[in-house]
């Protein structure tokens, strides 16, 4: 790691204004991407603003139909939330296979979403339940948030404060897990709203990051179950591929756990 | 004999201090001065070094050094050596090339030192690194062995002409002929063997303080045998001679063989410790324990198994390539060769068998031991030819395995080896009954009615352990030998110290080793301690590797424990005024049989150390040694039996039952050797399902870290199923076979003949990744 200066901001504002004196600086939320890549001396801002202990952003509120998640909440206090478990049960589930203990124990949702790494799992969920972002200067929709690989509408210094989630009819969640890094090869979230819409989004399978999977959101429309998917043919095209699975894996994937996310939609 | 001896599961006396965080690793090791180390490591597989330009580097804080290959190589700091000698067919010795501690000219592999920065701390060091400008020709480079010996390949070392080491062979080749000529069937099986990266917890570490007054180095390091460490560095590194040279290995976190070898790591910091004057430290980091701790196996392998009409075996051929990557490492050469092909008769009657074992230098890191060593890949193959063999004469792959098992001993294959005993169909018996063999039909219909392929895959595997004795290993090419050595002192007061030329990393020598001194004398394991790692305390020794502590380092305890019985009885008699014949030993006393007259060790201790009253002649003290050299490899066996479910939809693979039926012999601590065999079998695993090595085209590492390299985690395993079947090994006074890489070597071909059986083909490589399970499945 190279020579960085650490602060820790007390609010929102004070963590902008931190920023604003800074030439290089990064925020730092659960530290599961930065700081190992720091240590590998892969990134070397000048000033790291830690928000892990700015209070507004705890903590999780269930108000009528909407479901809000602070960013800075970390996976594992999520998972274990009651108006989580019973609004959208299928997050519950994805913060529950998402890492491991470790990473469940540091790593936050605004963390996940403003790094964006194409094989998150956090992304799906909020592009697939039509999500809101919140930050220190707007609201963003999920769609416009995520930009492509390691890209969001985020601009230099702007703070995500919290995730807003309509909370839907139906949503479910399934991954196949990377062997090494735990990430999802393909994960896909599937959901269907209060009005009857449906939004499938996949994780870990586009080049271009968490995408909506059309083919399937229309077999789904017509008739909400697993086999409903089984004539979807989704193309190879366009899907990252690696030493863990070929692009034609990845496009099975999609299919098979779209399938299995509706099975298990609650 | 009691509570804590031969054949109990006492607790390990060295957890307390690693599960409290008071291991002494070398990075806890701090010395008065030290200087930091940081390698600048080639980023390219192949490229000549055209210019270091370190000006910049050595104006920067902290920096004490910076040196380059091209000094050490004018310092005379010998090149790095391979121990055994290979002759070719045609009567050629092997071919190598010269692998400097530092690349004054040309790298080889990514990863591959060209110089060193020496600085007050570890990151001064790595910032100066960066300044160092390395001026690199790039080279054409190649990483695979199909490509590697084409004609037109990129050629690594003038010294050997198409990147051929060797081309060696095992076997009568005219009677394997004549065997397939007469054979009602032929098996045929391609298979490769994947390239692991061992792994340790711990990475390689290394701290050398060179003393001018004495004239003398101390290294600490991480090492599985620190007297061979010294052997080397003096006898053929020129850093000093043996006497001006102290090696100290200390806890260790893990070796699996790549702690074995003397790497260019420690003669660089011996080197480098002298030139500044002061202790050098070096601790790799993760990336660098992927690009040059020694891998394991990568084997690509055609074999062929002859049947007769009724399916006993007639004959074996197999053509081996071997990839050594850019470098011949210490014990390489003997690991396709002497370690591999003379396990080619598995546990069955082969008449005949050919081997052709060709070694190719690769721009990768180079290959040496990893656990199992040779015998993994032999295993595999057999087991896999078996399971194929099964598979097309249409008979349970058990039964033709029965059929063809050895069951008179001693038996003499015609690859060298002589197994001395064993007993093949007990463990078979024990692995089948333990995982309902019988009932195995009625499962795979009740998965296959929820979607799922379930599959059940036998190993029956033989390894060759020990790896001695000294004679025998001399005349196959190696340049040591491979006993063992052993001290008893005995205090004067009557505790006991053992040193050892074994060295534990994590096999849990201070406790099994006592365990054999509680048995004898029948005194508390906490009146023993054990000393090892340290040459200057143990006279000497040949480290532990190819689970050998236990059959060779023990019996050298035990010979020097018969010693020191033999004179302690002569006080004991002298005192009791009784017979020396009479004499017998129980719960720490010196009886005389049949009566109650009795002297406490202690008294006998003290009685030799004081030498008021010792028979006449008799010299003080109660110190013995021994060197133990065996008469025969041990030839630990056993079954494995795998069954599995495979997700046709996602091509993953899901245990539901493992089972391992060992023949170890005599087990000194029964939870200690579940230990061994649960971490043997998760290795076997992971190369079976998650770990490979890989690199590109142009020799770049794809895997060099843990979110690429699949190591297996608690989950992706079964709990095991163990038992143990045992015959003594005839060959040592314990009985004992070894047990430390059975799991490793046994694991892996259970697990893709099981695999293999649940998605109906036959034809799949390791590791079996849901993608190429899925894409193997769904294959035309």
């Amino acid at each position: 790691m190279y020579q960085t200066t650490y602060h820790r901001a007390s609010s929102v504002d004070e963590a902008v204004s931190l920023f604003g004196k800074s030439s290089e600086a990064k925020f730092l939320a659960g530290g599961q991407t930065l700081l190992p890549v720091m240590k590998q001396r892969l990134a070397s801002p000048s000033d790291v603003i830690d928000l892990g202990k700015i209070k507004e952003l705890q903590g999780i509120e269930l108000s009528g139909d909407t479901l809000t998640i602070k960013a800075g909440t970390i996976y594992y206090d999520i998972m274990t939330n009651a108006d989580v478990k019973k609004a959208i049960p299928a997050i519950a589930h994805l913060t529950s296979v998402l890492g491991d203990p470790a990473v469940r124990y540091r790593g936050t949702i605004g963390g996940s979403i403003a790094n964006n790494d194409p094989a998150a799992d956090f992304p799906a969920a909020l592009l697939a339940l039509g999500a809101t972002v919140k930050t220190n200067k707007r609201s963003i929709s999920a769609e416009d948030f995520f930009q492509g690989l390691f890209t969001t509408a985020l601009e230099d210094g702007e703070i995500i404060t919290a995730v807003s989630f309509p909370v839907p009819a139906k949503a479910g969640y399934e991954k196949m897990r990377h062997p090494a890094s735990r990430f999802a090869l393909t994960g896909v979230f599937v959901a269907q709203t209060k009005s009857g819409e449906v939004r499938v989004a996949a994780t870990g399978a586009s080049q271009s990051g968490v995408m909506r999977v059309p083919a399937i959101e229309a077999a789904l429309k017509a008739n909400w179950s697993p086999s409903a998917i089984d004539g979807v043919s989704i193309s190879a095209s366009g899907l990252l591929a690696d030493i863990h699975g070929t692009a034609e894996y990845r496009a099975n994937l999609v299919k098979v756990m779209a399938q299995r996310a509706v099975a298990a939609a609650r | 004999m009691g509570v804590e001896g031969i054949g109990a599961s006492v607790v390990r006396k060295e957890d307390k201090r690693f599960i409290t965080g008071k291991g002494r690793y070398v990075d806890d090791i701090k010395l008065l001065g030290m200087t930091h180390a940081h390698f600048i490591r080639s980023p390219h597989a192949h490229a000549k070094v055209k210019g270091i330009d370190s000006s910049a580097a050595l104006n920067m804080p902290g920096v004490v050094a910076v040196l380059t290959g091209q000094q050490i190589v004018d310092d005379k700091v010998g090149n790095l050596i391979c121990g055994w000698a290979i002759t070719s067919k045609d009567g050629s010795p092997m071919k190598m090339g010269a692998w400097p501690a530092m690349a004054p000219e040309t790298v080889r592999f990514v990863g591959q030192a060209v110089a060193v920065v020496i600085a007050e701390t570890k990151n001064l060091a790595r910032d100066a690194a960066e300044a160092v400008v390395v001026n690199y020709e790039e080279l054409p480079a190649v990483a695979d062995i199909h490509a590697a010996i084409k004609s037109g390949a990129p050629q690594l070392h003038p010294e050997a002409p198409g990147n051929q080491v060797y081309d060696w062979v095992i076997g009568d080749e005219g009677a394997t002929d004549a065997a397939f000529a007469k054979a009602a069937n032929v098996v045929k099986l391609d298979v490769t063997n994947n390239r692991l990266a061992p792994n340790a917890m711990e990475p390689r570490a290394a701290i050398a303080d060179y003393d001018a007054a004495e004239e003398h180095f101390t290294l600490y390091t991480t090492s599985q045998n620190p007297h061979v460490a010294r052997l080397v560095l003096s006898a053929f590194y020129n850093i000093a001679p043996e006497h001006k040279l102290r090696v100290i290995a200390p806890d260790v976190g893990g070796g699996f063989g790549s702690k074995i070898f003397i790497y260019p790591e420690e003669m660089v910091a011996l080197w480098a410790s002298k030139k500044v004057g002061r202790p050098v430290k070096w601790t790799g980091d993760r990336t660098e324990a992927f690009l040059t701790d020694a891998h394991g196996r990568d084997h690509v392998t055609h074999a062929e198994m002859a049947f007769d009409a009724q399916n006993k075996i007639l004959g074996l051929k197999v053509k081996t390539y071997a990839n050594f990557g850019a470098y011949m490492s210490l014990f390489s050469s003997s690991v396709p060769t002497y370690l591999y092909a003379t396990l080619l008769s598995g546990q069955y009657n082969i008449p005949a068998i050919h081997a052709e074992v060709v070694g190719v230098y690769t721009n990768t890191t180079p290959v040496d031991a990893y656990r199992g060593a040779g015998r993994p890949e032999a295993s595999y193959l057999i087991e896999r030819l078996m399971e194929t063999a099964a598979r097309q004469l249409k008979v349970d792959p058990a039964q033709l395995r029965r059929s063809n098992f050895i069951t008179q001993f001693p038996h003499q294959t015609p690859v060298i080896m002589a197994y001395d005993t064993g007993d093949f169909n007990a463990s078979l018996d024990a692995a089948m009954k333990a995982i309902d063999y019988a009932g195995f039909p009625a499962r795979k219909a009740q998965a296959k009615s929820q979607g799922k392929l379930r599959g059940i895959g036998v190993s029956c595997y033989i390894e060759a352990c020990g790896i001695a004795p000294s004679k025998a290993v001399g005349s196959l090419g190696a340049g040591v030998g491979l006993w063992e050595s052993a001290e008893v002192r005995v205090n004067p007061v009557g505790t006991i110290e053992i040193l050892t030329g074994s060295h534990s990393h994590g096999q849990g020598h201070e406790t099994t080793f006592c365990q054999l001194v509680a048995e004898r004398l029948g005194v508390p394991i906490s009146q023993v301690s054990i000393v090892h790692g340290d040459t200057d305390k143990v006279q000497f020794g040949m480290g532990t590797y190819g689970s050998r502590s236990a059959a060779v380092g023990l019996t050298a305890i035990l010979k020097a424990m018969e010693k020191m019985e033999a004179k302690a009885k002569k006080i004991a008699a002298h005192a009791l005024e009784a017979s020396e014949a009479d004499i017998v030993i129980e719960n720490g006393e010196f009886k005389v049989t049949g009566t109650d007259k009795a002297i406490a060790l202690p008294m006998v201790a003290l009685a030799a150390y004081t030498a008021h009253n010792l028979p006449d002649g008799m010299e003080p003290g109660l110190k013995e040694s021994a060197f133990y050299d065996p008469t025969n490899f041990t030839f630990p066996a056993g079954t494995y039996i795998c069954e599995l479910e495979v997700d046709p939809g996602t091509g993953k693979t899901s245990f539901v039952n493992f089972v391992a039926a060992d023949d170890f012999g005599r087990l000194i601590n029964p939870m200690i050797v579940e230990g061994q065999v649960h971490g043997g079998l998760v290795q076997g695993i992971g190369q079976a399902l998650l770990e490979h090595a890989i690199y590109d085209a142009n020799g770049q590492p794809v895997t060099a870290s843990f979110m690429d390299y699949a190591m297996p985690r608690a989950d992706d395993v079964p709990s095991f199923n163990l038992s143990h079947t045992t015959t003594l090994c005839p060959g040592n006074p314990l009985g004992i076979k070894g047990c430390g890489e059975a799991g490793a070597i046994g694991a892996s071909a259970a697990v893709i003949n099981a695999i293999t059986d649940a998605i109906g083909k036959n034809n799949l490589e390791m590791p079996a990744t849901p993608d190429r399970v899925w894409r193997t499945i769904h294959a035309a």
